[in-house]
């Protein structure tokens, strides 16, 4: 089927947009269940070794909210599986290999547990003992990250491919080591920051929803005993959650320097590099052309040098050097590696030729360029095939993401993180103190907080995902060598009929979970149901 | 035969016995395409969302699942299939993702969309979901309009993609062979059969049993009728033959009915399934008080599926065939994962008989109990 130049980069940019699309409403989902799923588990242990009514009660509420969220977040979660396939078969294909085993063991290993274990938690009340129910519960919230786990490695090894070698043959890469895709450094620190931070926000929504019981005075003691849990819960995460971000710095500035210089938008590289807390960032041009990429710069001397490599002196290369090179810290031009990357691929071009032509002395050659147990596989690795996805990009700049997204993202994600750290002491020494009924604009603040933690999640994975642009994986392979071949109409259709879909299951999700709130930890049967519904109008008339 | 041979056959009979768990489970869409024939008043109704509503999950994850095992083991055929027929799967996402949120919103306060909006949802689930299933398995014996050429990596500037679709249907082509409709709708009826014999067996309720009875019936024979039809006709039909030392393709004349021949243990366990499946449905209709009937009738299914998929990939036979470029057609030699990859897998599949187990578990203790009137009328229960 043939396209134009044109169409397929629109294609291109359609399937970012789907993918994209997806993922976010993904996210506004996932981040929900992980944590709640813990959350409610140590609230109905509790209720287990107290025989409290009060704790079931209220282990069930949170749970109602649990499963309202869970179900729309399973419905985007199957596309997104499909779209490596639909949207992306290039990429399916070239790595496979890898990419499928973590997903397979994902479904064999977290799915079953959560979708049976889910099943007992709802419906087992009555149905299995107290114990089953409770190792049900905790097997629903462990099922969960571990389906986080699975997902987070397949991630981790796009951003930072390891423990796998090219084969020719096949023309993917194969892989050569489990526990080194499985234990990457980057897979480890990705799943501890993504899951960690899940929870952080899981307890700024319980915590936020309770905030609003107390400004009703409804509800008060579950909403202080449920404050009280998740500000525990999100203390002791979000502090995680900020030593793993820290780590995250650090890789990226060994694995995705280019990323790291976008989040900074730090365009001359330099010694001793400051941390820019904000700044207001100026056009394009002047951004890369002046010394400073922003007005109005509140920085931190030689932080950023610290911060990614552990020395105030370290050199941290730029967006400049990155792209054009820089001989004397022995950095090669973007323009070079797309020489480099196009002599890597002209090899599968002469193997292609010389399989034609049965000369089986040239494939043998092409082959052992391939193969990194030869010293000459070790050279051309080293001096060409690690800038394989290179050659397949037409001009340099096009490994220059977004700058003021993912920089102003990245400010979003931290600054909202070192907030819900202060909120959660803040909030725990008001409970301490018997006072947080009293301090209203602090419970304002607090149910305020809730959107801002989803900002600040979707912020995080908008640093991580348009930060590696153009990389489906990480200067192997770019988008554009990545997508299916469809024509972009098709794409664009789909993309429209998903966004309405989506926001319209949003909308319903969103109405949904405001009735329960309303209605609080009222029993919910369907006769019961339409009872405290129209007790809860009642409520919302009286107020 | 070589170790890689060895998974590689591992490999499709695990995704095959996924596929027959599949097809079993699918009893929830079956269920659901029936909610307004078996379920007369919003009692009835709310019975049998409940009693689908504690397995639609599963069925769920085994779908997931089924397409990330696809893509672990052979994923050429992924990358192939999902992004070549297009139209076909993202229409499959799109029904699962209506019903995904059904359940659980559906009786919800403020759902925005209304309670028969979701009622709608399940139901198009319920048919759309089976059929087109049907349709794309069929596709594995019918073969589809692609080409594979890995080495289109090579072309900088050009067209570097691997697989591609030679006709603008993008997979709405296997609409065009009556071999995928007859498979589908055996896929559809054979989903309504067990979803009847589960109300059977999990709901306590004289009038919805009746009515299930009833559909087993109107049900049960098409099923017979297209599943015969779909079988004679494969059958009969040419097949695209592997020679497994050079990988050449090749047209064979009744492929499939010398796949049998050459395997007399799925010959066998193929006659049994399709009889254990219609021995479950002649109980339950021959005995007022008989419910088992999903056990034979499941089982039978699953052995049944598991048989069609290990006839079309096993004995040297290309089990998706290219109808544009025989030589592209993909097998399950030139399309698996490497060796080291499936091993690795291998090691894990070990925990399956695993996770089987938790989950009978799981089901018998939530089973214990059948579904009634009273339960659904009691306040204290969580519901659906």
């Amino acid at each position: 089927m043939m396209l134009s130049a044109a169409d397929w980069m629109s294609v291109v940019d359609w399937s970012r947009a789907q993918f994209a699309m997806t993922a976010i409403y993904h996210w506004l989902f996932v981040p929900l269940t992980l944590g709640l799923g813990f959350i409610v588990a140590i609230m109905e242990t509790i209720y287990y070794r107290t025989g409290d009514e009060f704790w079931k009660r209220t282990t069930k509420f949170w749970m109602r909210l649990f499963g309202v969220n869970f179900a729309i977040g399973v419905a985007t979660g199957i596309i997104l599986e499909f779209e490596f396939g639909t949207n992306w078969s290039n990429y399916s294909h070239f790595v496979g290999d890898i990419f499928g085993a973590p997903l397979a063991i994902e479904g064999i290993m977290a799915f079953f547990l959560e979708s049976t274990f889910i099943a007992v938690m709802f419906f087992g009340w009555n149905k299995v003992s107290k114990g089953f129910h409770l190792t049900a519960t905790w097997l629903t919230a462990v099922g969960a990250s571990l389906s986080a786990l699975w997902i987070l490695v397949a991630n981790a090894w796009m951003q930072y491919p390891v423990g796998m070698t090219f084969n020719v043959e096949t023309a993917r890469n194969e892989m050569t080591s489990f526990w080194d895709v499985l234990f990457s450094p980057v897979a480890m620190n990705k799943f501890f920051h993504t899951v960690t931070s899940s929870y952080m926000l899981a307890a700024v929504f319980v915590v936020g929803i309770s905030a609003w019981f107390l400004l009703r005075g409804r509800e008060r003691q579950m909403a202080r005993r449920s404050m009280a849990v998740a500000s525990v819960f999100g203390l002791v995460f979000a502090l995680v959650a900020a030593a793993t971000g820290d780590g995250s710095g650090v890789q990226i500035a060994r694995t995705q320097p280019m990323k790291l210089a976008a989040m900074e938008a730090l365009y001359h590289g330099q010694k001793g590099a400051p941390l820019t807390v904000i700044s207001v960032l100026k056009p394009e041009a002047e951004r890369a052309a002046e010394e400073k990429a922003g007005w109005l710069n509140i920085e931190i001397p030689r932080m950023l040098s610290l911060m990614s490599y552990r020395d105030v002196d370290a050199y941290v290369a730029g967006i400049n050097d990155l792209v054009n090179g820089n001989p004397e810290r022995g950095m090669i031009s973007t323009q070079e590696k797309i020489e480099r990357g196009r002599v890597a691929i002209g090899e599968l071009a002469r193997y292609r030729q010389a399989k034609q032509a049965g000369d089986r002395e040239a494939m043998r050659e092409v082959l052992a360029k391939f193969d990194p147990q030869t010293p000459e596989g070790k050279a051309f690795h080293k001096e060409y095939f690690r800038y394989f996805g290179y050659g397949y990009l037409s001009s340099p700049d096009e490994v220059v993401p977004n700058v003021p997204l993912v920089y102003y993202s990245f400010r979003v994600m931290v600054g909202a993180g070192v907030f819900f750290i202060l909120s959660f002491l803040f909030t725990l020494w008001l409970l301490k103190k018997g006072r947080i009924e009293s301090r209203r604009w602090w419970l304002w603040v607090l149910l305020w907080s809730i959107p801002l933690a989803y900002v600040a999640s979707q912020a995080g994975w908008i640093v991580a995902e348009l930060g590696r642009q153009p990389w489906t994986i990480q200067d192997l392979l770019p988008t554009v060598a990545a997508v299916s071949r469809i024509d972009s109409t098709s794409v664009m259709v789909t993309f429209f009929l998903f966004v309405a879909l989506f926001t319209t299951l949003l909308v319903a999700e969103v109405m949904i979970m405001r009735r329960q709130i309303l209605n609080g930890p009222e029993d919910l049967s369907p006769e019961a149901g339409t009872a405290t519904s129209s007790a809860g109008d009642k409520t919302n008339a009286n107020e | 035969m070589d170790t890689y041979v060895l998974l590689q056959h591992y490999w499709w009979f695990l995704i095959s016995l996924l596929g027959g768990l599949l097809v079993f489970l699918l009893f929830v869409q079956g269920g659901q395409g029936m909610l307004y024939t078996v379920g007369k008043s919003g009692m009835e109704r709310d019975m049998i969302v409940n009693a689908l509503g504690r397995k639609w999950e599963t069925t769920f994850t085994t779908l997931v699942t089924f397409g990330g095992a696809f893509f672990a083991s052979f994923p050429l055929f992924y990358s192939t299939s999902f992004g070549g027929a297009f139209y076909v799967w993202m229409l499959i996402l799109l029904v699962f993702v209506i019903q995904a949120v059904a359940y659980e919103f559906r009786r919800k306060a403020d759902n925005f969309l209304g309670e028969k909006t979701y009622e709608w949802f399940l139901m198009i689930n319920g048919v759309l979901g089976a059929l087109l299933l049907g349709v794309a398995v069929g596709t594995l014996f019918t073969g589809a309009n692609f080409t594979v050429n890995r080495l289109n990596l090579a072309n900088v500037g050009g067209d570097t993609t691997i697989s591609q679709w030679t006709t603008p249907w993008r997979g709405l082509d296997a609409l065009a062979d009556y071999r995928n409709w007859a498979l589908g709708l055996a896929v559809l009826f054979l989903s309504r059969v067990l979803g009847a014999q589960y109300f059977l067996n999990t709901i306590d309720d004289k009038s919805i049993r009746t009515r299930s009875r009833r559909q087993l019936w109107f049900n049960g024979v098409p099923f017979v009728l297209c599943f015969l039809l779909f079988l004679v006709s494969i059958l009969l039909s040419d097949g695209w033959a592997v020679d497994p030392a050079t990988g050449t393709i090749s047209v064979e004349p009744y492929k499939y009915w010398h796949n049998l021949l050459a395997m007399p243990l799925l010959f066998a366990a193929l006659t049994a399934g399709v009889l254990a499946v219609l021995t479950g449905i002649v109980r339950d209709l021959r005995k007022e008080s008989s419910t088992q009937g999903i056990w034979w009738s499941g089982s039978g299914t699953v052995v049944t599926v598991v048989c069609l998929f290990l006839l079309a990939g096993y004995n040297d036979t290309a089990y998706y065939p290219s109808l544009s470029d025989m030589q592209s057609s993909l097998t399950i030699y030139n399309s698996s994962s490497s060796e080291f990859t499936l091993t690795a897998m291998s090691i894990v599949s070990v925990l399956i008989p695993f996770v089987v187990a938790y989950i009978w578990y799981a089901w018998r203790a939530m089973n214990r109990r059948k579904i009634t009137r009273e339960e659904i009328a009691s306040a204290d229960e969580h519901l659906y």
